[in-house]
């Protein structure tokens, strides 16, 4: 269809010539080289590609409910039956029963449903798991460390794009150069200070370094979210005799509340992810889950049932908060200096 | 918008006795002062630190404190072949998985460029892979490209007796396909954004003066997106140069030691093994040359766009 719109705009074109004025205008998509390919191609197209990009994540998903056995069949099953395992291999501690204890416990009748589920393969639930509490430190350290980096950006941020401090370019810059350090790099000194300072392995310990590693970020995204308010409005909230402090409060923040949500959604991602500094800083108390999802042994051999389980609970609320944050996406990763 | 200003207006000022009012320039400071200090005490901190490390000899697992033995850490560090050869390997990991999420990304880009149905859907779908954790879905590309277990054996380019075993005999390669799956869409959202920029009436012209396709390719449609492109490769130079989280999700830096990016090399010396912190400082000053090099450049080029 599109391509038979594109044919008779060049037709007419070829007929009134460059001499004479083109009186009917032109649609500039098509026009432009992928038109005669056809919105429909691109859109079968774009299919394929978003469903192969997306192959991982759906094998991801399907081992998560796979049984222990189909998690690693050979060769691997598109079909199956939709099971626990996984999830209950990640969750708990399992002991493999001895036949006799086996069927002593098959008898029992006040088995909860997980229990009956891990009795299948033989197995008795001893207790939740260490990933339990990883995930729950997981959750304190980045949401700790969001408040506190969007809390402290949004003050330097709304500093920097109100006045005209002295310096201004080269501290803004100096805050973004702070990002690009490789994460290695910072941890041996810090792991040496967090040591002496028995910081090592602690939730406030890590929550303070996120916090460091966000800020930058926060504060380059923010100031672009402030930069949008006009002046004007905290102008006129001066004159009508409002202090600075209360301008900023009830002016500022309330217009700039999309973008600290987003400045914040992104600090969450970043925390949740973050991987390196939790790997060389934590061991036992304050490790976080990306660490240990990474490094899930089981009995013989690794349990990719598990390790799928966990995966899939960490990326199900980065994929909703990719859909809600798509609009500043594009922001997000260039610091706020790309707008759309 | 209009409401919060007539709000602001109408509302009766509040009272004028103001005890406790700051002036602007100690807000400016209170406002700024914690994010400084954040900053320097989490970063450069710890680089003057480790700055001093790096001419020492000390092991933090041992009792000895630091040795000054000036530069003798970069010196033996510099005469080691398996440094090059760590730099070797990131340097070619970072030539492959950029030059690779470029095309890819940039390709996306053109597809995804037109409004068609459901476009923004799909952008948004393929935009998921590089919001993931780098570390949890590389251990989960170990299954995928697993030869017994793997789906990636099993595809239809080959049998799968004899498909390639990829993290045994081209693990570098393994790892640049996951890198690429993640950041292709990084790239892509960047040059999104510079296609959707370029005026119509570019085109139009193009089209007056009877311009192919492919010419208005060459001549409009690269020209235009370039800085973004620039941009979005720059990032991923630094990132690649940096890359730890997808290698050690993948492989370990294995097997032996052909995926050893320096990061991982330096996280060896320290957490595995004999705990050289201090030549492993050296190591990571001799590596953040290197990096900041590029950042500069980078943040530079990012000041000129956004001035722009």
């Amino acid at each position: 269809m599109t391509a038979s719109v594109s044919s008779t705009a060049q037709r007419s074109f070829a007929e009134t010539g460059p001499g004479t004025p083109v009186v009917e205008s032109v649609r500039v998509d098509q026009v432009t080289p992928g038109a005669r390919t056809g919105l429909t191609v691109r859109l079968i197209a774009a299919i394929v590609v978003a469903f192969i990009m997306l192959i991982p994540v759906i094998w991801i998903g399907m081992t998560a409910i796979k049984s222990r056995p189909d998690a690693t069949a050979v060769p691997p099953k598109v079909i199956f039956q939709p099971s626990w395992d996984g999830f209950i291999g990640l969750f708990t501690n399992r002991t493999q029963l001895s036949s006799g204890a086996l069927a002593t416990q098959k008898k029992r009748t006040d088995l909860s449903y997980w229990e009956k589920i891990a009795l299948i393969r033989g197995m008795r639930i001893l207790g939740p798991s260490k990933f339990v509490g990883q995930l729950r430190n997981s959750l304190i350290i980045s949401l700790a460390s969001t408040f506190l980096a969007v809390a402290l950006g949004l003050l330097s941020a709304y500093a920097f794009s109100r006045w005209d401090i002295k310096g201004k370019g080269d501290w803004l810059f100096f805050i973004l150069s702070t990002r690009m350090l490789p994460a290695v790099v910072v941890t041996i000194p810090i792991f040496l200070m967090y040591r002496a300072l028995g910081m090592y392995d602690t939730h406030i310990g890590m929550i303070l370094l996120y916090t460091a590693f966000n800020l930058s970020f926060s504060v380059w995204l923010l100031k672009g979210f402030i930069d949008e308010i006009p002046k004007e409005y905290e102008e006129a909230a001066l004159v009508d005799g409002y202090s600075r402090l209360q301008a900023f409060g009830k002016i500022v923040l309330p217009q700039a509340a999309t973008g600290i949500v987003a400045t914040a959604v992104f600090c969450l991602i970043f925390a949740w992810n973050e991987f390196a500094f939790s790997l060389m800083l934590t061991s036992a108390r304050a490790r976080t889950a990306p660490p240990s999802i990474a490094t899930i042994q089981g009995v013989g051999g690794i349990e990719w049932g598990s390790i799928a389980a966990g995966t899939l609970l960490f990326l199900i609320p980065v994929v909703i908060v990719t859909f809600a944050l798509r609009n500043y996406l594009l922001r997000g990763v260039t610091f706020g200096a790309i707008r759309q | 918008m209009a409401i919060t200003t007539t709000v602001a207006a109408t509302q009766p000022p509040p009272p004028r006795a103001r005890r406790f009012e700051l002036g602007d320039s100690t807000i400016q400071k209170l406002f700024i002062l914690p994010t400084l200090v954040f900053l320097i005490v989490w970063n450069i901190f710890p680089l003057l630190y480790s700055l001093y490390l790096s001419f020492t000899k000390y092991s933090h697992s041992g009792k000895l404190p630091p040795i000054w033995i000036g530069t003798q850490n970069y010196a033996v560090l510099l005469s080691d072949p398996k440094v090059w050869h760590a730099f070797a390997v990131t340097g070619m990991y970072a030539l492959l998985s950029v030059s690779g999420q470029a095309l890819v990304g940039f390709g996306l880009a053109l597809l995804l460029r037109a409004k068609f149905k459901a476009s923004g859907l799909l952008t948004t779908l393929i935009l998921i892979p590089m919001m993931l954790s780098p570390v949890i879905v590389g251990v989960f590309w170990k299954l995928i490209f697993d030869p017994l277990m793997g789906i990636f054996s099993y595809l239809k380019f080959w049998d799968p007796a004899t498909a390639p075993i990829m993290l045994r005999d081209h693990a570098l390669l393994g790892v640049v396909i996951v890198d690429v799956w993640m950041w292709s869409p990084f790239v892509m959202l960047l040059c999104l954004s510079g296609l959707k920029a370029i005026p119509d009436y570019l085109y139009e012209a193009a089209l007056v003066d009877r311009a192919g396709p492919w010419r208005q390719f060459w001549k409009i449609t690269l020209p235009q997106v370039a800085p973004l492109l620039l941009l979005a490769v720059l990032f991923r130079t630094i990132e690649a140069l940096k890359a730890f989280d997808v290698v050690m999700g993948v492989t370990g830096g294995g097997p032996g030691n052909t995926t050893e990016m320096v990061s991982i090399q330096l996280y060896r010396l320290v957490f595995q093994g004999q705990a050289q912190t201090g030549r492993a400082s050296a190591l990571a000053y001799i590596m953040l040359i290197v990096i900041l090099a590029v950042s500069n450049v980078y943040v530079w080029y990012l000041n000129r766009i956004k001035e722009a």
